[in-house]
């Protein structure tokens, strides 16, 4: 750990150990449920067991005569006390101009559940087991009434509505790019090629389960709220305006320690509101903390659409047009930025890294008695680059054109480039982060690997993935012209101490990513300050000035920005001190990397002393400024940033079983500017693993009929594990971001983007020579053996 | 979970008794199986009765051509001796590739086959390599002992002491595991005796099995494609989200394939 003071070889770039991991490795990490306020109270939620019912009636006598219960609380006193909705965050408008359908989505539900797991109750106790025993003993009565299940279920012939509002169970039809230009493009083409896909239902499973501890200060007539959020600020705005009309400033949000989010602790959920509304009903701080099958039923799932694409293609393989008929699932309820994940976020990157003249998307979103769907990490993006890489191998296959040859005909290689989906990438190469791959992955020696493999008795297949993604969201004028509700800048405080230390205080809040270290690095490096005298806070609104946390691989583009902001002004202001202290003009002073200079001599001030003069202002341009040396930024990005890549994989498949396993992968990724390699590529790993869990272990299966939650534990949902995956291979190739100081793309979500389509490539190459065409996710055994055994019958 | 009384005798004898004094009792093993049905609530025990306190319930004993393991003995345990390891790998082996580390650390070979798991890997070996159960009072025969889904011939307030296996020329366990839960989808073990070979298959159907009919091909020649003409019914096996029925089936024949080539590249052990 080497601090830097010199200007060319600053801190970024550094593969620091991160700092947080000590407390983290050591159990000293402290998290919501850690948090013990004196008089704690508990709550458990009486939860729908159905997955569409109607409420006759609901007693609660016993369960309120049950020991140590403190509270028993239903819709009704919700209703009695006229408190709002948790609220969407993103209006999606349909074709014809009217508004997606909105349902009420309450806190507690009054008189029709609509999913497993909905809450209908909430009991409040001296302790946890007084509470569940009190919770068993909350009578309900339900009218079942028949439930939709997935999406086909939803849209077929007289199915049964989720919301009496919401016709033939449709949210919002919408669309993007122009038809009339698509249909010209495949009239003309040489070839249509056609894909149907289906992203599996995906379940977060953070391994924090969500917890929540509201405390009303009746004294100070002040809540406070501790939760498991990836946006404090975005809770307090959400909860205190539209649900418990709190006024803010009575409200505080702390988000301490949080144990992975993946987009699932993104989102305002009603046990955040239920905790501080009932805190204030019994008097005392009362606390939620999930059961994992409570996770499992309740966090915001991830993906479930269906896309239906035609790809026109000229002879040589140059892409023409596309069209995309996307069907997404919403669930029961709209979740904060539900609507924009297969719209704004998915079906912009349908050009992906593709010179495509022409696109259409159709996107028709439905509601569903399942649990709301909302962003999983990558949120839209991994939709559009499965859909299309599967594609663009479909196509090089119907051609007889080789699957690299397709991609680089068709690569866009002028910059900036303006889709047809809205989106203007900035800078890339995609040439060079895919030949990136094939060196790193030893593509030429992949003809012996193949012929090794087939003398175990295994098939091999290598597949590819060349995706670009839209991330660092995003400008707050554009998202707000989208149907947005909220602007997406970042804000960011640094404080230099009179002794010349430094804290940092930042919107962006980190649950895992490494900004304790990845932050301090960008402000030592910025301010020429020792990387131990620099601390990173974060997760607090009463700490931090505002907001907009942690989603869409934004951290560093944006919330490293306002930093980058924020610590210039604080070199604006020290220049005027410096140049007072040292008798010279403002523009004689000359800032080097943690000192003032005056030009042409060895005169100078270094930070420290600049910041002391500004805390004892003896000696002090008080005429012209003010004391002490603190700045605030708040920056809104210019554009979305265009992290792009090639995945490579390899796979074996057992032909006798269908167990798939990945033997090598390989990914080469332009995240843009590093600021610490090391963390760099665990959120690479992180999201490579997710990728290959996707790709062929995880689904979360609701019965057709019931409604109910097939794979509701670990018995059953798969998760990816260590020994499933590979030692990974990952290299960059840098191309700047063009329109922010750090010139960083971003890189959480790039590992979930690009491996799950490489992935399945790799399997239908290596099953292509049986004559299987087509496989859905997760590549199961089973369904690998079934395809495997069907395209033996049929030859 | 809800409050219980804990006891910890220390003889089979004082577990015995402490049995018929409470009202609802349950034997505590390693409580691999127990405590995530004690924590959803599933069941609801006056009392717990722990049997890691009892020192008869442990060892590892070979008397001839028989091992005689203690019920209280843990997966890790079997996996790491030495002794079973050079007489028994198969068994060992099949030890090693239960659940996971934290299992294999607390989990018992008695709690494993009283519970009687259908997708639990220890019926396939009591099968295959003819153990017989020793208890507080008799002794039960392999075929006896597995009656049903999670339902075996002990009464109710029968404590197993240990498993006796016969230890077979060759043997071999191959287990096709699930990928969420680590439990066996199907799990063949296949031993080879002087006097013919025994197909123990665990996973697939209601309870563990016999395979009759591939028995009697391996008894004829113990080789993999000794049974190419054979095919598992897939009428009687489990359909769930994990695996259907004919997928099952396929899987019975091919892992009771490679337990064959498994044992084959072992060698003769007698």
């Amino acid at each position: 750990m080497k601090p830097n003071a010199s200007q060319d070889s600053r801190m970024v770039g550094d593969a620091l150990p991160r700092r947080e991991d000590r407390r983290f490795v050591t159990g000293a990490g402290r998290y919501v449920d850690d948090l013990v306020l004196p008089d704690q109270a508990y709550a458990v939620l009486v939860r729908s067991p159905h997955a569409h019912a109607t409420i006759r009636a609901i007693s609660t006598e016993t369960a309120k005569a049950s020991p140590g219960v403190l509270g028993v609380f239903t819709g009704q006193d919700v209703a009695a006390d006229k408190v709002g909705g948790i609220p969407c965050g993103w209006l999606v408008k349909s074709k014809d101009g009217t508004n997606m359908v909105e349902p009420p989505h309450p806190m507690l539900v009054l008189d029709r559940v609509r999913c497993v797991g909905d809450q209908v109750a909430v009991v409040v106790a001296e302790s946890k087991a007084a509470a569940r025993e009190a919770a068993m003993l909350v009578e309900v009565d339900y009218d079942i009434l028949p439930a939709v299940a997935s999406i086909q279920a939803a849209l077929s012939d007289g199915a049964q509505t989720v919301w009496d509002q919401a016709k033939n169970n449709v949210c919002f039809d919408w669309d993007l790019g122009d038809k009339t230009a698509v249909k010209a493009a495949m009239n003309r083409a040489h070839k249509v090629v056609e894909l149907t896909v289906r992203q599996n239902r995906l379940i977060p499973n953070a391994i924090e389960p969500r917890a929540a501890l509201g405390h009303y200060d009746a004294a100070n007539d002040h809540y406070t709220l501790y939760t498991t959020s990836q946006n404090p600020h975005l809770i307090r705005l959400l909860m205190a305006a539209f649900v418990l009309g709190i006024p803010e400033h009575r409200l505080r949000v702390v988000a301490p320690d949080v144990g992975g989010g993946f987009g699932s602790k993104i989102y305002h959920y009603a046990e955040e509101a239920i905790v501080t509304w009932a805190s204030k009903k019994v008097g005392r701080p009362v606390k939620w903390t999930a059961e994992r099958s409570e996770s499992f039923m309740s966090d915001a799932h991830g993906r479930d659409t269906v896309m239906k694409a035609h790809l026109a293609v000229d002879k040589d393989g140059t892409f023409l047009g596309l069209c995309v008929h996307n069907l997404a699932n919403m669930g029961a309820y709209l979740s904060t930025f539900g609507p924009s994940i297969p719209t704004y976020l998915s079906a912009t990157l349908m050009a992906g890294c593709y010179t495509t003249p022409a696109i259409y998307v159709e996107v028709k979103a439905v509601f569903t008695n399942t649990v709301p769907v909302d962003a999983y990490r990558g949120a839209g993006r991994p939709e559009a680059a499965y859909l299309l890489e599967r594609l663009v191998d479909k196509a090089a296959k119907e051609l007889g054109m080789d699957r690299l040859e397709i991609r680089r005909r068709n690569f866009i290689r002028e910059f900036p480039y303006k889709t047809p989906v809205a989106l203007e990438y900035d800078t890339g190469n995609y040439d060079a982060t895919l030949d990136l791959a094939l060196s790193v992955g030893d593509y030429n020696g992949y003809a012996a690997r193949r012929e090794a493999s087939k003398s175990r008795g295994k098939l091999r297949g290598i597949g590819f993935s060349t995706y670009v993604e839209a991330c660092g969201i995003a400008p707050s004028a554009l998202v707000g012209q989208l149907g947005a509700r909220a602007g997406l800048y970042e804000a960011a405080t640094v404080r230099v101490h009179p002794t010349g230390s430094v804290s940092v205080f930042t919107g962006s809040h980190s649950h895992g990513q490494g900004h304790e270290t990845t932050f301090a690095q960008l402000v030592a490096g910025h301010l020429g300050v020792p990387f131990d005298n620099v601390d990173v806070v974060h997760g607090d609104t009463d700490r931090i000035p505002f907001g907009m946390g942690t989603y869409g691989s934004r951290s560093l583009s944006v919330g490293g920005s306002a930093l980058v902001k924020a610590a210039d002004k604080i070199i604006a202001k020290g220049k005027t001190i410096a140049a007072h202290l040292l008798q010279v003009a403002e523009t004689d002073v000359e800032w080097h990397c943690g000192e003032f200079r005056v030009r042409g001599t060895a005169q100078k001030k270094t930070l420290g002393e600049v910041a002391f003069a500004a805390y004892v202002p003896h000696n002090y341009p008080i005429d012209k400024i003010e004391p002490g040396l603190e700045e605030t930024a708040f920056y809104d990005p210019k554009n979305f940033t265009f992290p792009a890549g090639c995945h490579l994989c390899e796979v074996e498949v057992d032909p006798e079983t269908g167990v798939v396993e990945v033997v090598n992968l390989v990914a080469a990724d332009d995240v843009g500017v590093i600021v610490n390699p090391l963390v760099v590529d665990g959120q690479l790993h992180g999201g490579l693993v997710q990728g290959i869990g996707q790709a062929l272990y995880e689904e979360a299966v609701y019965d057709e009929d019931s409604g109910q939650l097939l794979t509701g534990s670990y018995l059953n949902y798969g998760m990816p594990r260590a020994s499933d995956v590979p030692s990974f291979k990952v290299g960059t190739h840098a191309t700047v971001c063009a329109h922010n100081p750090i010139g960083s793309k971003g890189v959480g979500e790039v590992g979930a983007i690009g491996c799950p389509p490489a992935v399945m490539n790799a399997i239908l190459d290596a099953l292509a020579p049986l004559g299987v065409t087509d496989l859905s996710m997760p590549a199961t055994p089973e369904k690998v053996w079934r395809a495997i055994t069907a395209a033996k019958t049929a030859q | 979970m809800r409050d219980f009384q804990f006891h910890r005798p220390s003889t089979v004898a004082e577990a015995k008794k402490l049995l018929g004094q409470c009202e609802a009792a349950k034997l505590l093993s390693g409580g691999q199986s127990l405590l995530p049905v004690l924590k959803l609530d599933m069941a609801q025990p006056s009392d717990l009765i722990s049997l890691s306190g009892i020192a008869s319930l442990r060892g590892i004993r070979f008397d001839g051509n028989r091992v005689e393991i203690g019920a209280g003995v843990t997966h890790a345990e079997v996996a790491a001796s030495m002794d079973l390891q050079k007489r028994v790998p198969s068994l060992t082996k099949l030890a090693d590739g239960i659940a996971d580390p934290q299992v294999r650390n607390r989990g018992t070979l008695g709690g494993s086959l009283a519970h009687a798991d259908p997708a639990a890997d220890y019926p396939a070996a009591v099968l295959a390599l003819s153990a017989t159960i020793k208890t507080d009072r008799r002794t039960i025969a392999a075929d006896d002992f597995f009656v049903g889904i999670f339902e075996t011939a002990l009464a109710s307030d029968e404590i197993i002491e240990s498993c006796c296996f016969q230890i077979p020329r060759r043997a071999a366990y191959a287990k096709f595991a699930s990928h969420a839960s680590r439990y066996a989808v199907v799990g063949v073990m296949v031993a080879q005796f002087a006097d013919g070979v025994r197909v123990g298959v665990t996973g697939a159907g209601p309870s563990v099995f016999r395979w009759k009919e591939a028995e009697a091909a391996l008894s004829n020649r113990f080789a993999p494609d000794a049974i190419n003409a054979l095919c598992y019914h897939p009428d009687d096996l489990t359909s769930s989200l994990e695996a259907s029925a004919e997928y099952r089936a396929h899987l019975v024949k091919a892992m009771t394939q490679r337990a064959v080539t498994n044992a084959l590249q072992q060698g003769g052990l007698s």
